[in-house]
């Protein structure tokens, strides 16, 4: 991967971006176990495969969500940080490493 | 080619008696299976039959003996680390190094050098002496040096680093030193192999067999065995084989390079690091320069290094030693790195019985392969953690106990 497309700001060198690791979602931490607050504070989705992330582009400050494939650094798709909100498809379990 | 050295090639009676045993098929059980022969599992696998008696054991390895993050780190063995449980640990791991080249009769080419750790900034000397204090409490010898001490002990240093990074100081740990990494592999493979542990290269773990909560077996490339005890010893490999046996844990995969310039003339004896530079360096018997740098910035399952890499760590050398301006690169590649969230390694037992883990080694887990395979053989054979790795357990995280070892492990390796 040496260039990634911006929702905002189009193609650019991967240079300008940082990585904001896996898109994950919070349980609620009022009525969650400490087991299960502990399972999402330190516990990460370690294996290769597709996934969702959080990326920013740096100069211009802008956070946005990417379809990355772990194993061979290929860009699927991103997208602006709303379809976040609106939920992304869900991917095959075990992550499907395209 | 010589006629000699034709027959000598193709004739079966070698008078050099080979490293391995090559075994051509495996058993139908073993007492204990080892998932990885890079330095920790074959370390354990040589304690478990030499003081532990437990030698009916099979070493699967996917690829070839040693060529995990073994055969691919930059060698630097040292116990300067920054909590008590770090500190006592790798220092076991150093009295250990003393004499293993004996242990094995094999040249591991272990060499003191000693190790600076630079400081640039006020803060970073706050860390020198804040190590060094700890160091000195569990006996290791280490010091916060000032810059005068840098200045003498690696004369041809630039000590404005180009201009914007002036060294102020450093932590000296006097102890530090590099090895021949495949000699390491070597030597436990070999002591492992003459007291009847099988190990078998090229043969794929793809899954792990559990009944009622313990583990009954493995499935490999080459068939299935039955094994009561499996360890794990896969480095960053970890998180595909925690997923056979349905555990979870916070083991993230990034990426590691390193590399290596021609050789040239002996002129560097010790090992430098600097944490703000992002640079660690050491000239080996060779007269190569292996150099290293942090993680790279994102998850990557893929050994590929790249040109960026290259480009960042050679303008920090020049910052360091500009004189190096006409060496040339010989030599790049990369490593998969197991990260944990607190820098420190998982070891010991798991929720699974009879599944054991020594894993998050991440960017420092060479200097401890003697003492992993003490620790990991003992607590295999037993079933009970070792004393030494209660710091390490997998279960200190949804216990809320982590063991902050990030200041002396980040870059230093
Ligand atoms: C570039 C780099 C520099 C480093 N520098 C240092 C340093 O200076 N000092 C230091 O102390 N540490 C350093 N490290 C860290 C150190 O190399 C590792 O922590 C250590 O070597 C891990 O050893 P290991 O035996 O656990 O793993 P490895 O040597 O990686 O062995 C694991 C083996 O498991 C095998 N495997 C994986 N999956 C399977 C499967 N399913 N079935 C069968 N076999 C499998 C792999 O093929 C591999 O051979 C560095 C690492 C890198 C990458």
């Amino acid at each position: 991967m040496k260039v990634m497309v911006c929702p905002l700001n189009g193609p650019r060198p991967v240079s300008e971006f940082a990585y904001g690791g896996e898109i994950r979602t919070s349980p609620n931490p009022d009525t969650c176990s400490d087991a299960e607050w502990s399972a999402y504070v330190f516990n990460r989705s370690g294996s290769p495969g597709a996934k969702y992330e959080w990326w920013c582009h740096i100069a211009s400050g802008f956070w946005f969500a990417v379809l990355r494939d772990t194993t061979r650094d290929v860009v699927v798709a991103t997208y602006p940080a709303e379809a976040v909100r609106c939920g992304l498809t869900p991917l095959p379990a075990g992550g499907a490493s395209a | 080619m010589p006629y000699r050295l034709l027959r000598f090639g193709l004739s079966r009676k070698h008078p050099e008696a080979r490293m391995f045993t090559h075994h051509d098929s495996m058993r139908t059980s073993y007492d204990v299976v080892i998932i990885g022969a890079g330095g920790h599992g074959l370390a354990a696998a040589y304690y478990l039959a030499r003081d532990h008696g437990i030698r009916n054991v099979a070493v699967l390895e996917k690829g070839y003996l040693g060529g995990g993050n073994t055969g691919r780190n930059t060698t630097i063995i040292r116990s300067n680390y920054l909590t008590s449980e770090g500190v006592k640990f790798y220092d076991e791991s150093l009295r250990l190094w003393q004499d293993l080249a004996v242990d094995f009769d094999l040249n591991l080419f272990y060499s003191k050098r000693g190790h600076y750790t630079l400081a640039h900034t006020d803060s970073a000397m706050r860390t020198m002496r804040w190590r060094a204090e700890v160091n000195k409490h569990y006996g290791v010898r280490s010091e916060a040096v000032d810059a005068a001490f840098v200045k003498q002990g690696i004369p041809t240093i630039d000590m404005s680093c180009g201009g914007h990074a002036p060294i102020l100081g450093a932590l000296f740990h006097e102890p530090g030193a590099i090895a021949r990494h495949d000699a390491v592999a070597w030597g436990y493979g070999r002591g492992a192999d003459r007291r009847g542990v099988e190990i078998h290269q090229q043969t794929e773990v793809t899954g792990i067999r559990v009944q009622g909560g313990r583990v009954v077996g493995v499935d490999t490339s080459r068939g299935s065995i039955a094994t009561p005890k499996v360890l794990c010893a896969v480095a960053g490999f970890t998180p595909r084989i925690l997923d056979m046996v349905d555990l979870h844990t916070p083991i993230y995969v990034h990426p590691l390079q390193a590399m290596v310039s021609e050789p040239v003339k002996p002129w560097l004896d010790p090992i430098i690091v600097s944490g703000s530079l992002h640079v660690y360096v050491s000239q080996t018997a060779r007269g190569e320069l292996v150099m290293g740098a942090s993680l790279d910035p994102y998850e990557l399952h893929s050994t590929r290094p790249t040109l960026d890499f290259v480009e960042g760590l050679t303008s920090h050398m020049l910052d360091m030693f500009p004189f190096l301006s006409e060496v040339k690169v010989n030599r790049q590649w990369a490593g998969l790195a197991d990260m944990t969230p607190d820098f420190a390694p998982i070891m010991g037992v798991t929720p699974v019985e009879g599944f054991f883990l020594d894993a998050g080694w991440g960017t420092w887990g060479f200097k401890a392969t003697p003492v992993c395979g003490k620790t990991m053989s003992h607590t295999v054979a037993t079933g009970r953690n070792h004393p030494l790795i209660e710091g390490f357990t997998f279960k200190r995280f949804a216990d809320y106990r982590l063991t902050g070892e990030k200041g002396a492990a980040s870059v230093g390796h």
